[in-house]
């Protein structure tokens, strides 16, 4: 099995509130990230696929339609956009690393027809991401 | 055929990274003093050396519906700081360090030490921890028995 990586950059703002907690326990729990009109984030997003080379092709999987699947799944949701307000996907979640990584997990797994989903790493900063793989997959806690 | 069919099952890691710079000395008092030199080399002169440090911590577990995350950040910041970065940063790892009295602070053991303190995490589970020694080595623990990880019969 081989292991192929695409890598892209968006930009994105959000913040976190939950409408269920108190003013108070919003600023308590979420910190700076409760600012009522939002901040921004450079995402990286990692997206690893695992698979055999193709015989004929040599590829996992062609990375051009790897790049317009992430193209249309990710940067044209997501990409200079309001995270809460203007992906439907995240609708009622709280936008962090953790549920933005799952929401593309979700876009993107029924898309990758050759080969398989295995990991997507998402960036908020160079020091914090989230990891997300199938659960009960292989390499899970290894890759 | 290949995905889709599955459900929406995944699981999910949170990764953070810290860093801290400490000198260390590897050297093992069992060795003569030409078999530390062969075995370690620079990293043997005697009055040891620093790096700075990058170590990413990787916990699992429940994504809280109320807060979208697996622990908040400012607990395993505030539990890292405590148990990693305060006792190790702009220290000797060979002198202060406890643990590294009787055993090599190669960053192997450094990996090991650091995840055996950040098991105690209480609010999410310690997946492994990774460090960056320099831009050019890493070393990675997940604990002892986790599949697909090779068991190191020394560790």
């Amino acid at each position: 099995m081989v292991l192929l990586t695409r890598k892209i950059e968006f930009a994105a703002s959000h913040l976190y509130h939950n409408p269920d907690f108190s003013p108070e326990e919003n600023r308590r729990v979420f910190g700076k990230c409760n600012n009522p009109h939002g901040h921004g984030h450079n995402y990286t997003l990692e997206v690893t696929v695992a698979g055999e080379p193709d015989p004929v092709t040599g590829m996992v999987l062609d990375l051009k339609d790897l790049k317009e699947i992430l193209e249309r799944e990710v940067m044209q949701r997501m990409d200079h956009r309001f995270l809460n307000y203007e992906v439907p996907e995240l609708a009622g979640q709280i936008p962090t690393c953790e549920n933005i990584a799952r929401v593309i997990w979700r876009l993107l797994d029924p898309q990758i027809k050759q080969g398989k989903l295995h990991r997507v790493r998402l960036y908020e900063t160079p020091d914090l991401f989230a990891d997300c793989y199938r659960n009960g997959g292989e390499g899970a806690r290894s890759q | 055929m290949s995905s889709g069919s599955q459900n929406g099952a995944v699981r999910i890691e949170l990764g953070r990274r810290y860093r801290f710079a400490a000198s260390h000395r590897l050297h093992n008092p069992d060795l003569s003093e030409e078999e530390n030199r062969r075995l370690y080399g620079k990293c043997n002169n005697p009055y040891g050396h620093g790096h700075n440090y990058a170590v990413e911590v990787l916990v699992s577990g429940k994504v809280d519906q109320a807060t979208g995350m697996i622990a908040n950040l400012a607990d395993l910041d505030s539990f890292v700081e405590r148990e990693v970065l305060e006792p190790f940063d702009h220290k000797s790892l060979n002198d202060d360090v406890a643990a590294f009295r009787g055993t090599v602070p190669t960053t192997e053991n450094l990996c090991i030490e650091i995840f055996r303190r950040l098991q105690a995490f209480p609010r999410a589970k310690l997946q492994r921890v990774r460090i960056q020694e320099t831009s050019n080595n890493s070393f990675e623990y997940a604990g002892d028995e986790p599949e697909g990880f090779e068991r190191n019969s020394d560790g």
